[in-house]
């Protein structure tokens, strides 16, 4: 549950807090893994696209020892906020191990709260009909809503988020990422319009597996929000990162709709084109405009959407936020500008801008596409 | 006894701008003026349609309020006393055409629209594409596609029947014989050339209106006038009318002098004999029996096209919407208590039924806590007065709004409320030829079209204000409208904050 509201400014949840900000991604598509040092030159670039008051990354593929056990670091105000989750915790899960999350001090990152990771199993005879994920879910939204002074930030499986207020690259070396190994960094530095002074605010926002970083505001917000609570889901952080996760949980995990379809959906073509379109591809595409507008992202958004098998740049249809991309070999790079990516791999085989609206998505070798 | 009840106007003709050419004798149609070496006016006759005024070629005619006073007096106004007077003279109900008048809130001049602003731009709509398509029917809960392993992805959901529309503004339900048959002519070609619909309004459809039927919703309302296969078969959509806003509870009344020989036609009724729907369907008692409407319509049709309900905005809508549609409606249309008509007792005009913003937000919110909002278009109408009140119903949750009044004041309606005595001057709500022929089914469709076009390029502007490019983005977003001089509870039942947060 977020700090109780008392004297002072409004905090993240309980405002609206739009905000303008540096995104950057690595991925292998063979899975071989890399420090987070990479991650960290490339955001590092641009600094100046944030203003310290938030940074954050997710890495995928770095606990395989752990790999079968759900991860779920949590920031607490306070030891009773430890308490209270450890003992729901124990009472809803197998812990198979806690820790704390190891940190090294930075002059520049004040006010951490206590930083705690879980590994996770759930107990079969638990779950009374519903999917493990939906059960993982919900304790994760009940830690959130209900346990004071306790936040899970991030709930997948061989995976973590790792944020707070600071810039990135320091928030970096706070966490000691170059210790760490992933075969997909996301990375984010947040320039938001008032001071938040809460580290949960940061990107990445993350679910299950799910992670996304943000450039932009979704002038859409309103409407997704409300269609998304129609399925239960609750925007407690009053965020649009909130909504893209739990917009793709809703379109693939649920609906069982393709990365790519939920990707038409997010980000339709316009009718014009759509009107000039072969018949089958016009049907289709018209229907998933006629029963998911309420989930199309409006305004303009730059988003790096990360996930167990794939890592997907999207931006909106006329394309307000700026993306790039490089390849070299097998490892794709994104970022808000080409600085960043030349930091990091100087002379990649080839570097483009994607057409609004038109996803880039790379993919763990196994997994095919659907166009 | 004396019985003297002052002329609500006073029509003044300037004797020295005169030119006697004695048009304006011949076309007020309330014969309230006269020439005997000049013009001259019975007042008691004046119902401020301003026809008068302006066919005059030297301008020399104006109307003004009578300037009689009556002591002031805030709670017996002048209005009520006059109406006593009346009904002490004829003991009967008073009726009355276009909508409620009188001073209750507008929620609408309450709701204020969003910009986006540097963190956000906003979008230009002269350089790029803003979106007002807006599709009406039944939707399912999600889709499902068959996938060929290549790439390639079909559609394997089998749709319920959808209506396209190019903008979201419809034209809403004016019976002919309410209005005349030029009004409907010039109704159907405006709605085919900006891609939306009208609405036949429960006097069934004149045959020469046939070709137009892509562009038409049909009426079932409860007289069940003009109601046979081709009706069904010819129109895109099919409403039963349960209720319109104007007068809830109660039925139609088009009154025996308005029923020519065509109207007998088209309503398949006797000619002269009042046309009375009555006030329930009589075979639509409770819900279930509608749903067994809805079904045969259905069955009538094949399946093949969308099938509404049209009810009034009164206290429990949200529950008889959520009814409604569970009973099978492919589309609601809600129709606020200040919807206009042709006839209906002004008593019951001007004091029943619920503004349709309340009534909006109400059933949005309800159909999606039931989780059933896909499963009906909802259609907002009742006063729907300019771009930005089509704009704010979509932002509560409208799919689309239909405009009656909007429209018979682009056709020359001065809102003179006389249209229950067929002698409306500009040829609108009158069967007489000779008034008729003033309307020209061309022109008033150029007219309609204008007003389509306009409010739509105004739609467009403020979509690209707020950041938008496509209307179902804004379509349900209440976070974009912030509330003025509105009560928690008010701003509470339209789930809209106040300006300032």
């Amino acid at each position: 549950m977020l700090r109780k509201p008392g004297f002072g400014a409004p905090r993240e949840g309980e405002i609206r807090i739009p905000s303008g900000c540096a995104i950057a991604g690595i991925m292998n598509e063979d899975g071989k893994r890399i420090s987070g040092e990479k991650i960290i030159q490339a955001i590092s670039v641009m600094r100046e696209r944030s203003n310290g008051l938030g940074g954050g990354f997710s890495a995928y593929g770095i606990y395989p020892e752990f790999k079968d056990y759900y991860a779920f670091h949590v920031m607490f105000d306070d030891e009773a906020g430890r308490h209270g989750t450890e003992t729901f915790l124990q009472e809803t899960t197998v812990v198979v191990k806690s820790e704390a999350i190891p940190i090294r001090k930075q002059p520049t990152v004040t006010d951490a709260p206590l930083l705690w990771r879980y590994f996770l199993e759930v107990p079969k005879s638990k779950l009374n009909g519903l999917s493990e994920e939906d059960y993982v879910m919900r304790l994760v939204m009940h830690v959130n809503d209900s346990i004071d002074g306790a936040f899970v930030f991030s709930s997948g499986k061989n995976m973590g988020v790792f944020k707070g207020v600071g810039y990135p690259e320091d928030i970096g070396r706070f966490f000691r990422l170059e210790e760490y190994e992933a075969y997909l960094w996301t990375a984010h530095g947040r320039f938001p319009t008032n001071t938040p002074g809460w580290w949960g605010g940061a990107h990445p926002f993350s679910l299950l597996g799910w992670s996304v970083v943000h450039n932009g505001e979704i002038s859409s917000y309103g409407i997704n929000k409300r269609y998304l609570e129609m399925f239960g889901y609750r925007c407690t952080l009053m965020t649009d990162t909130e909504v893209i996760v739990y917009l793709l949980d809703l379109l693939m995990r649920r609906h069982n709709l393709p990365l790519d379809i939920a990707c038409l959906i997010l980000a339709p073509p316009f009718w014009k084109d759509i009107d000039r379109m072969e018949e089958n591809r016009r049907e289709a595409i018209t229907a998933l405009r006629m029963i998911y507008g309420s989930a199309m992202l409006n305004g303009p958004f730059s988003i790096i959407v990360a996930h167990e098998k794939e890592m997907i740049g999207l931006t909106d249809r006329i394309m307000l936020r700026p993306l790039v991309i490089a390849r070299k070999d097998a490892t794709i790079y994104m970022a808000s500008e080409e600085a960043a990516i030349r930091e990091i791999c100087p002379y990649p085989d080839r570097v483009w801008t994607p057409r609004g609206g038109v996803p880039v998505i790379a993919r763990l070798k196994e997994t095919t596409a659907v166009k | 006894m004396i019985s003297f009840i002052p002329s609500d106007f006073k029509v003044l003709v300037q004797e020295e701008t005169c030119i006697k050419c004695r048009r304006c004798v011949r076309e007020c149609s309330f014969e309230a003026l006269s020439f005997d070496q000049r013009v001259l006016a019975d007042h008691s006759r004046c119902v401020a349609c301003h026809r008068c005024v302006a066919i005059c070629p030297t301008g020399a005619i104006t109307v003004v309020k009578n300037p009689l006073a009556f002591r002031e007096n805030a709670n017996w106004n002048e209005e009520l006393i006059k109406n006593v007077y009346r009904q002490a003279r004829v003991g009967g109900k008073l009726l009355t055409g276009t909508g409620n008048d009188k001073p209750y809130p507008i929620y609408w001049d309450h709701l204020l629209i969003d910009a986006a602003q540097v963190t956000n731009p906003s979008i230009d709509p002269l350089r790029e594409p803003m979106e007002l398509r807006t599709y009406l029917g039944s939707k399912p809960a999600r889709l499902d596609f068959y996938y060929d392993g290549t790439g390639g992805f079909k559609l394997t959901t089998v749709l319920e029947p959808q209506i396209k529309l190019e903008t979201p503004i419809i034209f809403a339900g004016m019976s002919y014989g309410a209005v005349s048959l030029n009004v409907h002519k010039a109704l159907a070609e405006a709605a085919r050339r900006a891609g939306t619909l009208m609405n036949s309004g429960e006097g069934g459809l004149h045959d020469s209106l046939y070709p137009y039927g892509e562009n038409i919703v049909v009426q079932v309302a409860s007289g069940r006038f003009g109601i046979n296969r081709a009706y069904l078969e010819r129109a895109a959509a099919v409403e039963i009318k349960i209720g319109q806003g104007a007068k809830p509870g109660i039925g139609g009344h088009l009154p025996g002098e308005k029923v020519t020989e065509e109207i007998s036609r088209t309503r398949m009724i006797p000619q002269g004999t009042d046309a009375l729907s009555p006030a329930p369907h009589h075979d639509i008692y409770s819900i279930e029996d509608l749903r067994q409407l809805i079904y045969a319509i259905k069955e009538a049709v094949r399946y093949q096209k969308p099938v509404g309900v049209k009810i009034s905005a009164v206290h429990n809508v949200a529950a008889i919407a959520s009814g409604v549609v569970r009973a099978g409606a492919d589309f609601i249309t809600i129709d606020g208590f200040r919807g206009g008509t042709g006839a209906t007792p002004t008593i019951i005009r001007d004091h029943v039924g619920i503004p349709i913003e309340l009534a909006l937000a109400a059933v949005d919110d309800r159909l999606r806590q039931e989780g059933i909002r896909h499963q009906a278009s909802l259609i907002a109408s009742g006063s729907i007065r300019s771009s930005a009140d089509v704009l704010k119903a979509i932002a509560l949750g409208a799919d689309a709004v239909a405009i009656g009044t909007a429209a018979l004041i682009a056709l020359g309606c001065q809102m003179c409320q006389k249209c229950y005595t067929g002698r409306c001057a500009w040829g609108i709500t009158t069967q007489r030829p000779d008034l008729v022929d003033r309307v020209d089914p061309e022109e008033g469709a150029e007219r309609l079209y204008n007003l389509l076009r306009a409010w739509s390029l105004e739609i467009k502007e403020i979509l690209g204000a707020l950041g938008l490019n496509s209307i179902e983005s804004l379509r349900g977003s209440r976070e974009r409208l912030r509330a003025v001089g509105l009560t928690d509870t008010e701003m509470a039942i339209l789930g809209v904050k106040p300006a300032g947060r």
